[in-house]
C-alpha cells in the first residue's frame, strides 16, 4: 500500500511555494531561491508531509479544517519537488553566474509549476514524467511487437 | 527609477500559467473520435482479452494524480456493463506502445470496440458519463 496523504497539504505547500519564488523574481534574491531549492530537497527526499511547508499545513491549517474527504498517493507530488529542486538548483546556479536570464527562466518556470498546482490543482511536475521516461527509458524495453 | 523586471516577470508567468490552467481544465478528461492510423489493439499487446464490446485501455504511470480517478471511472463502467473490461498499462514499461500511439501524458484512455479498433480517446481523467457515452453499440 504506498503512502497515503490528505491532498490538501501538498495544494497549501505549491501555494506558499508560489509565493516565495515570486518574491525571488522581484527582489532576484539567491539566497531566498536557495532557501526554495532546500525546502524542494526536504520534500523530495524526506516526503511532503515531512518538510517544512508540510509540516506547517499540519500543525497550523489542519487542526481548523475538517478531514480531507478522500486521500492521494504521496509518490506523486513528491516526484513534482525532485523537479521543482532541479529548476532551482538550475536558478541558484545561474544566478551566481551572472547568467540572470536564465535563472529568471527556470525560477519563472517552476513559479508556473507551483501556481498551477496551487490554483488549478494540476501537478506539471508530474506529467512530465512520462515524457521524461519516453526520452530516458528506465529499462530495456520487454514489449516489442510486431504489427 | 526601480527595476520591474521581476515583477513583470511575476505577472506575465500568473497570467500564461491561468490562460493554460483553463484551457486545460476545459480539455481535461473530454472524450474525442481517435485519430490514430495504426489502430488495432490486441490481447498479444494489452496481454488480456478484448471485452467482447469494448475494451477500456488505460495508460498510467506511477507518479500520476489524476490515474486513481481514472481508475475508479473505468473500473466502475466496466464491472455494471456486460462485455466491456478495463485494462491498465504502466506505460513506462511500454514504452514502444506509447510512441506508436502517441499518448504524452497519463492518464489517457483509449476505448476499443469488439474486435480492438480504437474508436475514442480521453487524455486525462474522464468522466462516468462520457465514458458511458463512448461505449460502441452491441453489435448484433
Amino acid at each position: 500500500m504506498p503512502t497515503r496523504i490528505d491532498p490538501r497539504g501538498p495544494r497549501f505547500a505549491a501555494t506558499l511555494t508560489a509565493v516565495v519564488l515570486a518574491v525571488v523574481l522581484v527582489t532576484g534574491s539567491t539566497w531566498l531561491l536557495a532557501l526554495q531549492g532546500l525546502v524542494f530537497a526536504a520534500g523530495a527526499f524526506l516526503g511532503l508531509q515531512r518538510a517544512p511547508y508540510g509540516l506547517l499545513y499540519a500543525t497550523l491549517v489542519r487542526p481548523r479544517l475538517g478531514p480531507p474527504g478522500e486521500l492521494e498517493d504521496a509518490a506523486p507530488p513528491r516526484f513534482a519537488q525532485a523537479v521543482g529542486l532541479v529548476f532551482a538548483v538550475a536558478g541558484v546556479i545561474a544566478f551566481a553566474s551572472g547568467l540572470t536570464v536564465v535563472a529568471y527562466v527556470a525560477v519563472a518556470a517552476a513559479l508556473a509549476a507551483a501556481f498551477l498546482n496551487a490554483a488549478f490543482g494540476f501537478c506539471l511536475g508530474c506529467e512530465i514524467y512520462l515524457a521524461y521516461r519516453r526520452l530516458f527509458p528506465s529499462q530495456p524495453n520487454t514489449t516489442e511487437v510486431a504489427s | 527609477m526601480p527595476d520591474v523586471t521581476g515583477l513583470v516577470v511575476v505577472v506575465a508567468v500568473l497570467a500564461a500559467a491561468t490562460a493554460f490552467g483553463l484551457w486545460r481544465r476545459a480539455r481535461d478528461g473530454r472524450v474525442v473520435e481517435a485519430r490514430v492510423d495504426d489502430a488495432l489493439l490486441g490481447p498479444d499487446e494489452l496481454g488480456e482479452p478484448l471485452g467482447e464490446r469494448a475494451t477500456l485501455v488505460q495508460f498510467s504511470t506511477a507518479f500520476c494524480q489524476p490515474c486513481r480517478a481514472a481508475r475508479a471511472t473505468l473500473k466502475h463502467v466496466a464491472a455494471d456493463t456486460d462485455g466491456v473490461v478495463h485494462v491498465e498499462i504502466d506505460a513506462e514499461h511500454h514504452l514502444d506502445l506509447v510512441r506508436r500511439l502517441n499518448i504524452l501524458r497519463t492518464p489517457t484512455t483509449l476505448v476499443l470496440d469488439g474486435d480492438g479498433r480504437i474508436v475514442r480517446r480521453a487524455t486525462g481523467a474522464p468522466r462516468l458519463a462520457d465514458v458511458r457515452a463512448a461505449l460502441p453499440a452491441l453489435r448484433a
